[in-house]
């Protein structure tokens, strides 16, 4: 089990050169909201948000990280993992891990959530980053252990958790396997709450489906960035279902926050101020005490409590 | 007589509208059933019954997604698709099995979550969620049955559970097949090949650990109702004491933690090269690695 904590400096999203960069540096980047061009030197300086409309471009993991935690302390844990295909998922000749490994070669990614500790304004945390690239950051086997890895990794190191998260839901390749990382992903989140760690969750642009039925929505606060489309029902399948047009606004941001779902809603350049300021509020809460109880109602190792 | 189907056809027979659905059984299974109704927020939710009554000798908690047979009755149960106050009232419920330490038996069969604009509005993903966290920590035993539809997250947020027990016949999937379908290969009409895809039958869930076990159809369940309702009472019986056995015997903080270390372990993926079964058995781990497995009971009764 202490294998999990073991460090792995492979990672370094604010390395100069760094392939990840999925922007070239001589591109015109289009708002894709109101077709202003920035040059991509200026539209990284702006953190990818349109600087006439104030679109929040989709970003990366590594973009995400770079603009989310102080320079230099993102380091990467469990990016070893990759998709095991216990359906022997096949569809229209290509198997699952033949998509998967393409997708990772686009993302330079092992799965669609990428996991480690940094700071953020200082304050230490255990980070779970969604990559939005690899198949819709869908939410399988990997995802979800390496989500719960990093919770243990905040109640082992008295870090408070931070989630962000763009999500099309639960992957299909994976069927029940994928459905089952909700309850997983988010019982593990009991046991965050039992050590009165923090998880401050993130919602960025899009999240849906099995991710924002389960760990994402089950926090302390949850922020979302402007504009963003957050719901549990995709737009068109609602319209399917009900064949009713979506008012204007329908399940963004600003509507959940007016419907109380969402605690703030925090444009990308306060994000670090804000964050860090939860987090230093946070922080204040003592350990619970241990107690004999506390210790076998929900063992940080429950292998151990099974073990035949 | 139901061995040699695929899995499309159990899609239709889980489907069927003549199948019993949770009221059935807990009209045969629950003496003295009491339904109780209302989130205290905003609504009633009639895809999603709950209440109070005495099964085999015991009070308990029972939730069931509730289709209806006609019509009619569908539109009045939103063809068993719970709204936020569904779940919210469950959430109540279980809350109150707790607070009198009664144990928490749950029905499933419901193709979906609703995915209607009211819902979005009221949170329909919180109130799933709020559901998988309190159920995952919950200080009584339960048990969950799969009857029919298990429908993705609608189905998930209340079967939770200590035990979780499937119809033969009964189906259990991430997404519907139609909806697999459209997503692949932009077709609803693909429904049979994805239904195959997806590995959804109960004997498949049974084989991946994820059941624990798979109560017979020998004769369709909508054929002989009465002996399937007693049949799937039987397994939740032997189960519900099983559970009851070991909070006697181990304390109820161990069935938590047994209860959440078979959700912990759930999940197949590969490490370094190796293939690491988190549900099952142990493999070979890489670089000394011992990834030691979670746990299967009474899986193969």
């Amino acid at each position: 089990m202490r294998e999990l904590f073991r460090r792995q400096p492979k990672f370094s999203p604010t390395a100069p050169g760094d392939e990840t960069r999925s922007i070239p540096d001589d591109l015109w980047i289009k708002c894709p909201k109101c077709n202003e061009l920035q040059y991509s030197k200026d539209a990284e300086r702006n953190l990818y948000v349109c600087p006439r409309c104030g679109h929040h471009a989709r970003l990366s993991a590594a973009q995400r990280i770079d603009t989310l935690v102080d320079e230099g302390t993102f380091i990467e844990y469990d990016a070893g993992l990759t998709q095991s295909d216990p359906l022997e998922f096949v569809a229209n000749g290509e198997a699952y891990r033949a998509k998967a490994a393409s997708a990772g070669r686009k993302t330079h990614t092992n799965d669609a959530l990428v996991c480690g500790t940094a700071s953020i304004c200082g304050q230490p945390v255990s980070l779970a980053v969604t990559e939005f690239g690899f198949m819709g950051a869908s939410m399988g086997s990997v995802y979800g252990e390496k989500l719960v890895r990093a919770i243990e990794r905040a109640i082992e190191g008295r870090l408070g958790l931070v989630t962000v998260s763009s999500s099309g839901g639960a992957r299909m390749h994976e069927s029940m396997f994928s459905l089952m990382q909700m309850a997983k992903t988010t019982a593990a989140l009991a046991h965050l709450g039992d050590a009165r760690l923090p998880h401050l969750s993130l919602l960025t642009d899009p999240c849906f489906g099995g991710v924002t039925a389960s760990y994402a929505t089950v926090a302390d606060v949850i922020v979302a960035e402007p504009g963003a489309i957050i719901g549990f029902a995709g737009p068109r399948v609602i319209e399917q279902v009900t064949r009713q047009k979506l008012p204007e606004g329908f399940q963004t941001a600003e509507f959940l926050l007016e419907h109380g779902m969402i605690d703030l809603v925090v444009p990308r350049a306060q994000l670090p101020e804000r964050i860090g300021t939860l987090l230093r509020h946070f922080a204040v809460q003592p350990e619970p005490a241990k107690s004999d109880d506390a210790d076998i109602t929900r063992s940080a190792e429950p292998a151990e409590a099974l073990h035949d | 007589m139901t061995e040699q189907l695929n899995a499309w056809d159990r899609v239709q027979l889980a489907r069927n509208a003549a199948r019993p659905h949770a009221l059935d059984y807990i009209n045969e299974l629950v003496k003295d059933f009491v339904e109780l109704h209302g989130d205290r927020l905003f609504g009633d939710d009639h895809a999603l019954i709950g209440g109070i009554g005495d099964f085999r000798g015991r009070t308990v908690v029972v939730l069931g997604h509730q289709k209806g047979a006609n019509t009619r009755e569908n539109i009045d149960r939103n063809f068993g698709m719970p709204r936020p106050e569904g779940y919210r009232k469950a959430l109540r419920l279980i809350r109150q099995a707790e607070k009198f330490n009664l144990p928490v038996l749950t029905f499933i069969d419901t193709p979906a979550a609703d995915p209607g604009l009211g819902s979005e509005e009221r949170g329909q993903g919180n109130a799933i969620a709020e559901n998988l966290i309190a159920m995952a920590a919950m200080r009584v035993p339960a048990i969950a049955t799969v009857v029919g539809e298990g429908g993705s997250g609608g189905a998930l947020a209340i079967s939770i559970a200590d035990r979780i027990l499937m119809l033969e016949n009964a189906i259990y999937a991430v997404a519907s097949p139609e909806a697999c379908a459209t997503i692949l290969w932009k077709d609803a009409a693909q429904a049979p090949a994805a239904a195959e895809i997806l590995r959804i039958t109960a004997h498949d869930l049974h084989g991946f650990g994820i059941a624990d076990e798979v109560i017979p159809e020998p004769v369709a369940a909508h054929l002989q109702p009465s002996a399937t309702i007693q049949r799937a009472g039987d397994a939740i019986e032997r189960h519900l004491r099983d559970v009851e056995q070991t909070i006697a015997t181990m304390g109820i903080d161990t069935l938590v933690a047994t209860r959440y270390a078979k959700y912990r372990g759930i999940g197949r993926w590969v490490d370094n090269g190796e293939t690491i079964l988190r549900n099952g058995t142990v493999t070979n781990a890489p670089n000394g690695t011992e990834h030691v497995t979670s746990m299967q009971h009474s899986g193969s009764r």
